[in-house]
């Protein structure tokens, strides 16, 4: 793809991302928005009367600690893929 | 799409453990096959393992007005195959299931089944079916992608529904994949994207390596013999 095809691609993912924010403004968690699908759908079962049977063996102690994992998790993932797209791109100029 | 800690009766969650275990299984094989055969492709696995991490850890607005994340799975599935795929799934699953509390360790098999199995198998059986029929990769990658990120949510609602036949499996159904698979649409949309602009990378640095993973189409092929 020619660069102006990526930029396209890139632009259209942004508006993607950004296009909830713009729909549902204003709102917020209160309201019901903005949540977890993983969470909705845990409620649906809850209100049915049922009980998880088993919990998590740890849970990150707050909230902020969650995003901590969240961002090493992504952090290890994209460390991988730069290093490896950054020595192939060295190799393929050397050539 | 992580069924949370607990939210399946024990007897579903020996189901989806039993059949997910074979599975992983046979791509650890696959791994030491792949990666004996072609040495190169290791990086390519270290790769698509990644993609996964990073996708998996995003949760993003979708305009139902609900978040949810990615799964990353159609670039492993394209390169590797199903099996494959379902071993890099269990990692990223057991790492948010024990640091993040999310996803579980009693759901990890049913998990594995949606992320790390459906998913995989649509992406791939998508992905080869367009190779075939001589379509660009960079299109064909764009739909394992969006498929296998959409039907990892629609096989999450089937096991939901399948446990909690609230009030019928039907309406359970059509409840989950409201929650589930409308909200996908766009994060799939958007993971076939980035799925593509990572995948013209590939194109562009190791175009042999993806020749000889048979991974291109005929007219590919033929451009890489080509240079």
């Amino acid at each position: 793809m020619n660069n102006k095809t990526i930029i396209a691609l890139i632009i259209i993912l942004i508006v993607i991302v950004v296009a909830p924010f713009i729909i549902h403004s204003g709102m917020g968690e209160e309201e019901g928005y903005f949540g977890g699908s993983d969470d909705s759908a845990s409620e649906v079962i809850e209100e049915s009367g049922y009980e998880p049977w088993f919990s998590s063996i740890w849970e990150p102690p707050s909230g902020e600690i969650e995003s901590l994992l969240f961002a090493v998790q992504a952090a290890i993932g994209a460390l991988i893929i730069g290093y490896f797209i950054g020595y192939w791109r060295g190799q393929s100029k050397k050539d | 799409m992580h069924v949370m800690e607990g939210f399946l009766p024990p007897i579903w969650c020996a189901v989806w453990y039993i059949i997910s275990i074979p599975v992983v299984i046979y791509g650890v094989y696959q791994i030491r096959k792949v990666s004996e055969d072609v040495p190169e492709s290791k990086a390519l696995l270290a790769v698509s393992g990644a993609f996964m991490f990073i996708l998996s850890s995003l949760k993003l607005p979708s305009v139902t007005g609900s978040c949810s994340h990615p799964t990353g799975n159609g670039l492993g599935a394209a390169i590797f195959g199903p099996a494959v795929t379902a071993v890099l799934a269990t990692i990223v699953l057991l790492f948010q299931a024990i640091l993040l509390a999310h996803g579980g360790l009693t759901t990890l098999g049913a998990n594995i089944f949606s992320m790390g199995i459906v998913g995989p198998v649509v992406a791939w059986i998508v992905y080869k079916g367009l190779i075939k029929s001589n379509v660009s990769s960079l299109i064909a990658i764009f739909f394992a992608a969006f498929l296998g990120d959409l039907l990892t949510y629609v096989a999450t609602a089937f096991q939901l529904s399948l446990a909690f036949p609230l009030p019928t499996f039907g309406q359970a159904l059509v409840n989950f994949l409201t929650i589930f698979a409308i909200t996908q649409i766009p994060l799939a949309v958007a993971e076939g994207i980035l799925t593509v602009i990572i995948w013209d990378r590939l194109k562009v640095y190791k175009p042999k390596l993806l020749e000889r993973l048979d991974l291109l189409s005929k007219k590919e092929d033929a451009e890489v013999d080509g240079q």
